[in-house]
């Protein structure tokens, strides 16, 4: 008898709170119709206030890149607020540099919505959508890299800018028990506009790679939003140089379908470091955009060939190979794609050789 | 402090306002519930960096021991009691502080927002602070404590607490360019700090006797 009430009073007296908290919730915490005024009057939003910005901007079709799934902890969705915003949060601070924060930065998953809000976000933001797809295949490019093939179910079609990336969703499985967002950049044809490509390196104990290489089959549905970012060719006639290693050879395969396409005319070199010639890839697409493009040339350089390799071409560190094709790389532009320290070790033999760092663009994986 | 001394040193226990008053300083200062019964350390330990915070922490916990004490109280006397289950108290106690502290976060939000900001932080944190939990459960002890009576035994012991955190506050910021041994930094030389506090306020209570 003491075991039953017992029990009933604790549940009564949880449910009673629970619902006096639910009560209180839906009164205390209304805070009405919200302005959300975007970029000086570019979009504006109505909502309903109380929820985060980040929530509120998503379910009006505005996606905020973002990985943790606004947990504030991983620092991704942030935007600047111009006015509405309150006081920085004690969780916002740890993932916000000073000069960001006196900028104006906040994370858009922390800070709660109580009433008119004026921010600013990237423009190319804007045509940022969730899509669904199906994988067309999945193929060995080499050991440790495989190219996806995805194809578009809703929406059934992507516009993008060549150069862009999209993040994809890997779910929870295994001992991974919730889903994380992890960039790639598109590596197709932009006037294919049901399917993407993406070109992925299996990294060790990588949460998303593990999951395309080892679970991944095809027809599985996949989750993306997308696109994002601005490594795209930029309008000059001056020469262009391109260096990427490995999986960063993904975006100027769009690139250079794109150009292939216009048929453009620069002058573009294409550099490419592997260790051994069974890390190079994708060979037979570099050697159809050499005859198509009036000027290009792919350059594959191996840091390491191994003996029966058989390797007549450039041997040695890609820095150091670039720098023998071009002592003089003034009037030129780089544009690079691959590992932090890859990026880090070119851009410093670009500048020493006169290349202005203004016309260097990259693309770092984080 | 006079009558007060009068009435502590009579055996007749005080009454009225006055016991009130000597239940409040009992609380605070010679039961401290930090230094004499080493409760609510974790955030005492964490918080006690700046003045500033800890006065902020300190300002919560008052506020929240006060008004939980107050709350129990009346869950044990028409609750618990009644049904016999004062064994499940720890666990219903706990739920009430929990689901107090959320309403009243909630209600500074709509009502405050400078508070809410200065304070809000704290709020949750204090929802798993052992001190006020072992507030409501000391209370029970005590012989004869109506609500008045508990709450401000809360009150006495939320300032106490504040008290505390607030001498450690005050003592590390002055000591936090001294040269200690490695070993000792941080938790070590707080709690050798806190040790001699604590030997200090059980001075208190040889002083009176209550």
């Amino acid at each position: 008898m003491t075991f039953v009430l017992a029990v009933g009073t604790l549940c009564l007296i949880c449910g009673v709170l629970a619902g006096l908290l639910t009560l209180a919730g839906r009164f205390l915490n209304d805070y009405g119709r919200c302005r959300v005024l975007i970029n000086g009057g570019e979009r504006e939003f109505e909502v309903d206030g109380g929820d985060s910005l980040l929530n509120l901007l998503t379910q009006e079709g505005l996606f905020i890149p973002s990985a943790c799934g606004g947990r504030g902890s991983c620092g991704l969705c942030k935007v600047n607020v111009l006015s509405g915003g309150g006081p920085l949060l004690p969780t916002e601070g740890p993932h916000l540099a000073a000069e960001e924060i006196d900028a104006g930065m906040r994370l858009a998953c922390q800070l709660k919505v109580r009433n008119d809000i004026e921010i600013e976000v990237p423009r190319e933001l804007f045509s940022v959508q969730r899509y669904r797809a199906a994988v067309a295949s999945i193929e060995d490019l080499t050991g440790d890299i495989k190219r996806l093939r995805l194809e578009l179910v809703d929406p059934e079609t992507i516009v993008f800018a060549p150069g862009q990336y999209i993040q994809l969703q890997a779910p929870a499985y295994g001992e991974n028990p919730e889903a994380v967002y992890r960039a790639y950049s598109i590596a197709s044809d932009r006037r294919d506009s049901r399917h993407i490509d993406l070109i992925i390196r299996l990294v060790p104990n990588g949460t998303c790679t593990t999951w395309v290489f080892t679970i991944l089959k095809t027809a599985d549905s996949v989750e993306f939003n997308g696109p994002y970012g601005e490594f795209c060719l930029r309008q000059s006639d001056r020469p262009m140089v391109f260096i990427a290693g490995g999986s960063g050879l993904a975006p100027f395969m769009s690139i250079l379908a794109q150009m292939a396409a216009e048929q453009n005319a620069r002058t573009c070199r294409f550099f490419f470091g592997a260790r051994s010639r069974g890390d190079l890839f994708l060979l037979d697409d570099m050697a159809r955009f050499e005859r198509e493009l009036p000027d290009f040339k792919f350059i594959p350089a191996l840091s390491d060939p191994a003996p029966e390799d058989d390797w007549s071409g450039e041997t040695g560190l890609i820095t150091d190979v670039v720098a023998r094709h071009f002592p003089d790389c003034s009037g030129m532009e780089a544009y690079l794609c691959g590992s932090p320290g890859m990026l880090g070790a070119c851009i410093k033999v670009l500048s020493e050789h006169g290349l202005a760092e203004e016309n260097i663009y990259f693309d770092k994986f984080a | 402090m006079t009558p007060l001394l009068a009435a502590v040193g009579t055996a007749a226990p005080p009454t009225g306002a006055l016991q009130l008053l000597v239940i409040l300083f009992a609380a605070a200062l010679t039961d401290n519930i930090l230094l004499t019964r080493f409760l609510g350390m974790c955030s005492f330990l964490a918080v006690s960096r700046q003045m500033k915070t800890s006065l902020g922490l300190g300002v919560a916990v008052v506020f929240v021991t006060t008004c939980t004490a107050g709350l129990n109280y009346l869950v044990h006397r028409y609750i618990t009691v009644p049904l016999r289950i004062e064994f499940l108290e720890y666990i219903i106690f706990i739920v009430v502080i929990a689901a107090f502290v959320q309403l009243v976060e909630m209600v500074i939000e709509r009502i405050s927002l400078p508070l809410y900001f200065a304070l809000g932080i704290f709020l949750p944190l204090i929802t798993v602070n052992c001190a006020i939990l072992g507030v409501s459960l000391f209370m029970l002890n005590k012989q004869g404590y109506g609500f008045l009576q508990c709450t401000v035994f809360g009150l006495g012991s939320g300032l106490g607490w504040m008290l505390a955190i607030v001498l450690m506050a005050g003592i590390r910021q002055r000591i936090r360019l001294d040269k200690v041994p490695r070993g000792l930094h941080g938790a070590g030389l707080s709690l050798i700090v806190t040790g001699i506090i604590a030997l200090a306020f059980v001075g208190f209570s040889g002083m009176v006797k209550f």
